[in-house]
């Protein structure tokens, strides 16, 4: 038995001369959940697409509850759940019936299948729409029908590939409490988003960018130990302006405008809360009060992209 | 991995019925598309030319040519709509399409055959629907030439050579469709011609949808070999097809009388076997595209124009140029539609179609051996949101 769930060593998938996966390596434990956070076009779901077998990778191998994702394909599908972005159901089926299918899809036998259709209505809270179609169901419902039915053959591990987009706020919140039950059952899940809100639910997170893992750690580690630089906020009327002003200042290191304050990075923090007045009362800008605040996963994320980008040259697209 | 095939064929096969039977126009193009279109077409596609409009202008007016003006009035094949007094009334007539054949006999026709100097009738045609025109003269020359047979007798008679017999007479039998009817020629393409069409296209949907739905990554993530999806998916349209294939056999007998002659087992496995290819092939079309509308337009265009041009439906292969000749041995309907004429027309038994059955089982291994192979590899798909250097 593998020490971890899943064990990634220089994934790389290629189309054509487009590098969608570079060399990504990570490892994931047993019973935690996995953030995969990155813009649409990133590299998620393809490497969540190599790892459930779905898609052949390039170079680099993988294995997934102790199986070579290349050479055992078939073990590794029966080891591991899959709900992919579109909440793959079918339409005209109801609940019941796409419940049964993929009963009947996972080999189960018919005890099971009714046992486990009894806990995905009770789970999903579809008990009395068991002859609904599916087609009528809200997104929210649909999204817990497609999880029921991703995890019905009870895996080891599950591959959620954005499952909350297009999903309500309250919807969202049901799913992540859902994750959260699978996680305490020992089931490791490996989730995929672009929403920071729903990263601080992970145990550990990496952020891939442009196919690469540009920062990893879980959310408490990435905030405190990615940026060194303490972060001012700052309170004002005219932020764009402040920015304008500050960005052109050679202490400040970088900006960016958060709703209605903007976050500066400076090299120390006394020395910033004064040069920040002085600047802004010279422009004739008031300043309602500067606080140093803890990064927040957004920072993170910007800050490592944009270092990034730095390093790797002009050629790279902006996200 | 037959014990296990069996396992997870049950459920696809549950699921496709499940789904047909909720898609209601679906269902209705498989099971009354092909027994409408037997309609439309078996009335439509009809080669055999009847009741042609006819006028004659008898310049004679003779007890002859009356008699010979009568052959035309009690045959079938032609109405005759104006007896003229004028060869200039015939343009009118023929322009507004009220007549298409014009029969002109001369002054002094009677007198001239009398005096046994082969008088010349004029037959005038609108060649402007040219299959029928030829076909109309086809009639004309055989009614006249008849005619002038009892003629010749009846003068020879008269002379007093009682006993006389024409030196050659053709003795024609036509077999196995007597009265040269082109239902019976029809009907039997028309089959499959339908069949083809609408197995290919409601199956070159199948796959697809499951692609555009993205179930597709969900079932091959599941216990579901490729083998059983399609066998899965499969079954159910072989079963609602043969269904339909039966209403149209039915509807052939019923409507346009063209029977069974040979053994029904047989053709009901010519019909098993074509449906599997034409299913075979859907499926690959399936596997081949990403959109539905894509695998509609391929499904049709390899199935709708070799089927009606190059199958021998309608157009006789022999008759076409070397290369065409060649192109219609890739067409399965060739070989099904010969098989299916041998057995309804000809009653002919496993002898003389053995070697189209063979064909017909290697298109269809061929189709499913190769949609399958395509399903297991999987999809090399590149992702659809491809972020481009500014």
């Amino acid at each position: 038995m593998a020490e971890h769930s899943i064990e990634v060593k220089s994934l790389t998938k290629r189309f054509g001369d487009f590098t969608a996966v570079d060399a990504v390596s990570f490892e994931v434990d047993r019973g935690r959940i996995f953030g995969f956070l990155g813009a649409n076009g990133a590299g998620k779901s393809t490497t969540i697409r190599m790892l459930c077998g779905l898609l052949d990778p390039t170079s680099g191998t993988a294995t997934v509850g102790g199986f070579d994702i290349r050479r055992e394909p078939e073990r590794v599908k029966r080891t591991i759940g899959y709900m992919s972005q579109k909440f793959s159901l079918y339409e005209d089926l109801t609940v019941a019936e796409n419940i049964r299918f993929f009963g009947g899809a996972y080999g189960l036998p018919k005890k099971t299948v009714d046992a486990r259709l009894a806990w995905v209505l009770e789970m999903a809270g579809l008990k009395g729409r068991e002859r609904s179609l599916t087609r009528t169901l809200s997104v929210g419902w649909k999204q817990r029908l497609a999880l029921g039915c991703a995890v019905l053959h009870e895996p080891r591990i599950v591959f959620l590939d954005e499952p909350t987009g297009g999903v309500d706020p309250a919807s969202r919140r049901r799913f992540w409490e859902l994750i959260n039950d699978l996680s305490e059952q020992g089931i490791t899940v490996f989730v995929t988003t672009h929403y920071m809100d729903e990263a601080e639910y992970c145990n550990d997170i990496r952020l891939i960018h442009a196919g690469r893992i540009v920062a990893g750690g879980s959310p408490q580690e990435l905030k405190t130990n990615t940026i060194r630089n303490p972060i001012l906020e700052v309170s004002s009327d005219r932020i764009v302006e402040a920015m304008e002003i500050l960005q052109k200042e050679p202490w400040v290191l970088e900006t960016s405008i958060f709703g209605t304050s903007l976050h500066i990075s400076v090299a120390d923090e006394q020395e910033g809360r004064r040069l920040v007045r002085d600047r802004l009362d010279r422009e004739g800008i008031a300043v309602h009060r500067i606080d140093r605040i803890m990064p927040s996963l957004e920072d993170v994320f910007i800050h490592k992209i944009e270092e990034q980008e730095r390093g790797v040259g002009a050629e790279e697209a902006r996200p | 991995m037959t014990i296990r095939a069996l396992c997870c064929l049950r459920p696809v096969i549950k699921k496709e019925f499940l789904q047909i039977r909720r898609d209601t126009r679906s269902l209705i193009f498989m099971v009354f598309l092909p027994a409408f279109m037997l309609l439309m077409f078996g009335s439509a596609l009809n080669f055999d030319v009847k009741h042609i409009p006819l006028a004659v202008v008898d310049q004679d007016g003779s007890r002859t040519s009356r008699d010979l003006v009568d052959k035309f009035r009690t045959t079938e094949y032609f109405d005759l709509k104006a007896v003229l007094s004028k060869t200039a009334e015939i343009d009118p007539l023929m322009a507004r399409e009220d007549i298409r054949v014009a029969l002109v006999i001369p002054v002094k026709f009677a007198d001239d055959l009398l005096a046994g100097r082969s008088p010349s009738v004029q037959v005038l045609v609108d060649g402007s629907s040219a299959m029928s025109g030829t076909t109309a003269m086809g009639y004309i020359s055989a009614i006249l030439q008849s005619y002038s047979q009892k003629i010749t007798l009846a003068a020879l008679e008269r002379r007093g050579l009682a006993d006389v017999s024409l030196p050659l007479a053709a003795e024609v039998r036509v077999w196995y469709n007597p009265e040269l009817r082109s239902a019976n020629f029809l009907v039997p393409g028309l089959m499959a011609f339908i069949l083809m069409v609408i197995v290919t296209v409601s199956t070159a949907f199948s796959i697809v949808r499951e692609k555009e739905r993205g179930t597709m990554d969900q079932i091959r993530v599941s216990s579901i070999r490729p083998l059983e999806l399609i066998l899965g998916k499969m079954i159910p349209y072989v079963v609602i097809s043969l269904g339909s294939a039966h209403l149209v056999l039915f509807l052939g007998q019923a409507l346009f009388g063209v029977g069974i002659r040979g053994s029904y087992p047989l053709l009901l496995l010519s019909m098993v076997l074509f449906v599997i290819g034409a299913l075979g092939q859907g499926l690959l079309i399936s596997s081949i595209t990403r959109t539905q509308q894509v695998a509609f337009l391929l499904a049709f265009l390899t199935t709708m124009l070799p089927n009606f041009i190059l199958s021998g439906f309608v157009f006789p292969i022999r008759n076409m140029p070397p290369v065409i000749q060649a192109v219609t041995y890739l067409v399965p309907a060739r070989y099904f539609l010969a098989a299916l004429r041998a057995i309804i027309l000809k009653g002919a038994g496993m002898a003389a179609i053995w070697g189209q059955l063979l064909l017909l089982t290697a298109f269809a291994a061929l189709m499913l051996g190769v949609s399958a192979a395509r399903l297991g590899k999987g999809d090399e798909e590149r992702p659809r949101r491809r972020r481009r250097p500014a």
